[in-house]
């Protein structure tokens, strides 16, 4: 119910009512959406659709964050992922 | 990036379990509270990659679950009516009422649209003046932005033949109403991404202060619900409590505000009864006095229904955590996705949905 589908905004244009309406393009597929909560959104960003408004503009930044919080563990050395089938070596965690 | 596909990889799927495992020392109980990130959660199998010291407890986040059975044979009751085009979103069309359901009455002759957005069910009213176009206004904060635009439209433009039938919750007070149940079991909670991109996340706070608990708020995708889950257990881990956002390439921490601000003028805090729960206060939304005029239940009194649970339904322990799906007996035998006894069955975000839909019903457990 609450989900989200992140889509690009290719066009927007102003409803009779005044409101940002958009064309928002899901992987090709184009729809109509209501961008009045996302005053910010400009042709070209990702949007963040629920039926049929956007609710907010995805940063791509913080869209990095979870790549960059794996890459860090990883210098860190903590991110050994254990082989199928090899039990880790007793005392081998603390 | 396209947001999607990048958040579904396994490798990187496999580190985080690596670094969960590394992380946990002893038994922790985490609530994820949307319905969507159930899904996704059992789909992908994320519960079972997690070590056996952690529990995820599927939280109450459905809101087509939790809509109660009263409200839905009234929804029926004002489908049956012949001047009435009804309207609704997709899951809530199966959904059983005491007796039968929306897709049952429009087979019966009843004019039951499904929409996509309540904005198609605006645009309905305005071709159909001659007809009453009434919209199934249900859904979490996320939801409520949409539903408010329409009565708000529908109001600027001064449509009588269009109004809405009202079963808006709010997450936070049903937060507060597990977490002060004598029996609550959660440690720390995984809150729903979309919920706080309107609402933001700055009600959390003292709900985590007075809890002494940890809440991450957690995006949709697999990588998302275990950064969700190692943020939380790490919180859980070194004894921190409060808030912390793992969704921030969309939730900011006031939220979404002009959202907020026509939820403001349409919507007022109610209290709210939720199905398999019972009423928690100010736990959800009704329209404002001045747009009481566009109340679908004021518009068209079905008189008083008494609604009739099925007995072998224990949808209330599972949607408060207290047990799993294929713990019903009725679980696979006599309630499946095709004739279901109760909501979580039905919506495909209901906890006894994706554990039918995705074969735990096999596994004896
Ligand atoms: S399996 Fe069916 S009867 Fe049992 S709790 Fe779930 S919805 Fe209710």
């Amino acid at each position: 119910m609450c989900l989200g589908v992140p889509g690009q905004v290719m066009s927007i244009e102003l409803d009779p009512l005044g409101m940002n309406m958009g064309e928002v393009s899901f992987a090709g597929i184009k729809k109509k959406v209501c961008l009045a909560y996302t005053p910010e959104a400009e042709v070209g960003d990702y949007v963040v659709v629920h039926v049929g408004f956007a609710i907010s503009r995805i940063d791509e930044e913080e869209a990095q964050q979870v790549f960059q919080y794996l890459a860090e563990m990883d210098e860190l050395g903590e991110l050994e992922i254990p082989q199928p089938g090899e039990d880790p070596a007793p005392g081998a965690d603390s | 990036m396209k947001y999607v596909d990048e958040y579904r990889g396994s490798e990187e799927a496999q580190k985080f379990v690596a670094a969960i495992e590394r992380l946990v020392t002893r038994p922790w109980n985490l609530m994820e509270i949307c319905g969507g990130q159930t899904h996704t959660m059992i789909k992908a199998g994320i519960d079972r990659m997690l070590p056996d010291e952690v529990t995820m407890i599927h939280g109450p986040g459905c809101p087509v679950c939790v809509t109660p059975l009263e409200l839905i044979d009234r929804a029926l009751a004002i489908a049956r009516r012949p001047e009435v085009i009804f309207t609704s979103f997709g899951d809530m069309l199966r959904v059983p009422g005491s007796t039968t359901d929306l897709l049952a009455v429009k087979s019966q002759g009843g004019d039951v649209r499904m929409v996509y957005s309540p904005l198609d069910a605006v645009e309905l009213a305005r071709r159909n003046p001659d007809r009453q176009v009434v919209f199934f206004a249900v859904g979490f904060e996320t939801t409520a932005p949409a539903n408010a635009m329409a009565v708000w439209q529908a109001a600027q433009e001064k449509l009588d033949n269009f109004s809405i039938l009202t079963s808006h919750v709010l997450v936070p007070p049903a937060m507060e109403a597990i977490l002060s149940a004598p029996d609550n079991r959660v440690q720390g909670f995984m809150a729903a991404g979309h919920v706080c991109t309107v609402m933001g996340y700055w009600e959390y706070e003292p709900l985590a202060e007075r809890h002494q608990i940890p809440i991450v708020v957690t995006g949709f995708e697999p990588l998302d619900l275990l950064h969700g889950a190692y943020l939380t257990l790490e919180a859980l881990e070194e004894g921190r409590s409060g808030v912390v956002n793992q969704y921030s390439r969309s939730v900011e921490r006031e939220g979404n505000l002009p959202a907020q601000k026509l939820l403001k003028q349409v919507f007022e805090v109610c209290d709210r009864k939720w199905r398999g729960i019972g009423e928690i206060p100010d736990s959800g939304y009704k329209l404002r006095d001045e747009l009481a005029g566009y109340d679908a239940e004021l518009r068209f009194d079905v008189g008083e229904l008494v609604a009739q649970e099925s007995p072998d339904c224990i949808a209330g322990e599972i949607l408060r955590g207290l047990k799993k799906p294929h713990e019903c007996a009725a679980f696979g035998v006599r309630c499946t996705p095709e004739k279901p006894l109760g909501a979580p069955m039905v919506s495909s975000e209901g906890a006894c949905a994706a554990y039918y839909q995705y074969g735990r019903h096999k596994v004896a457990s």
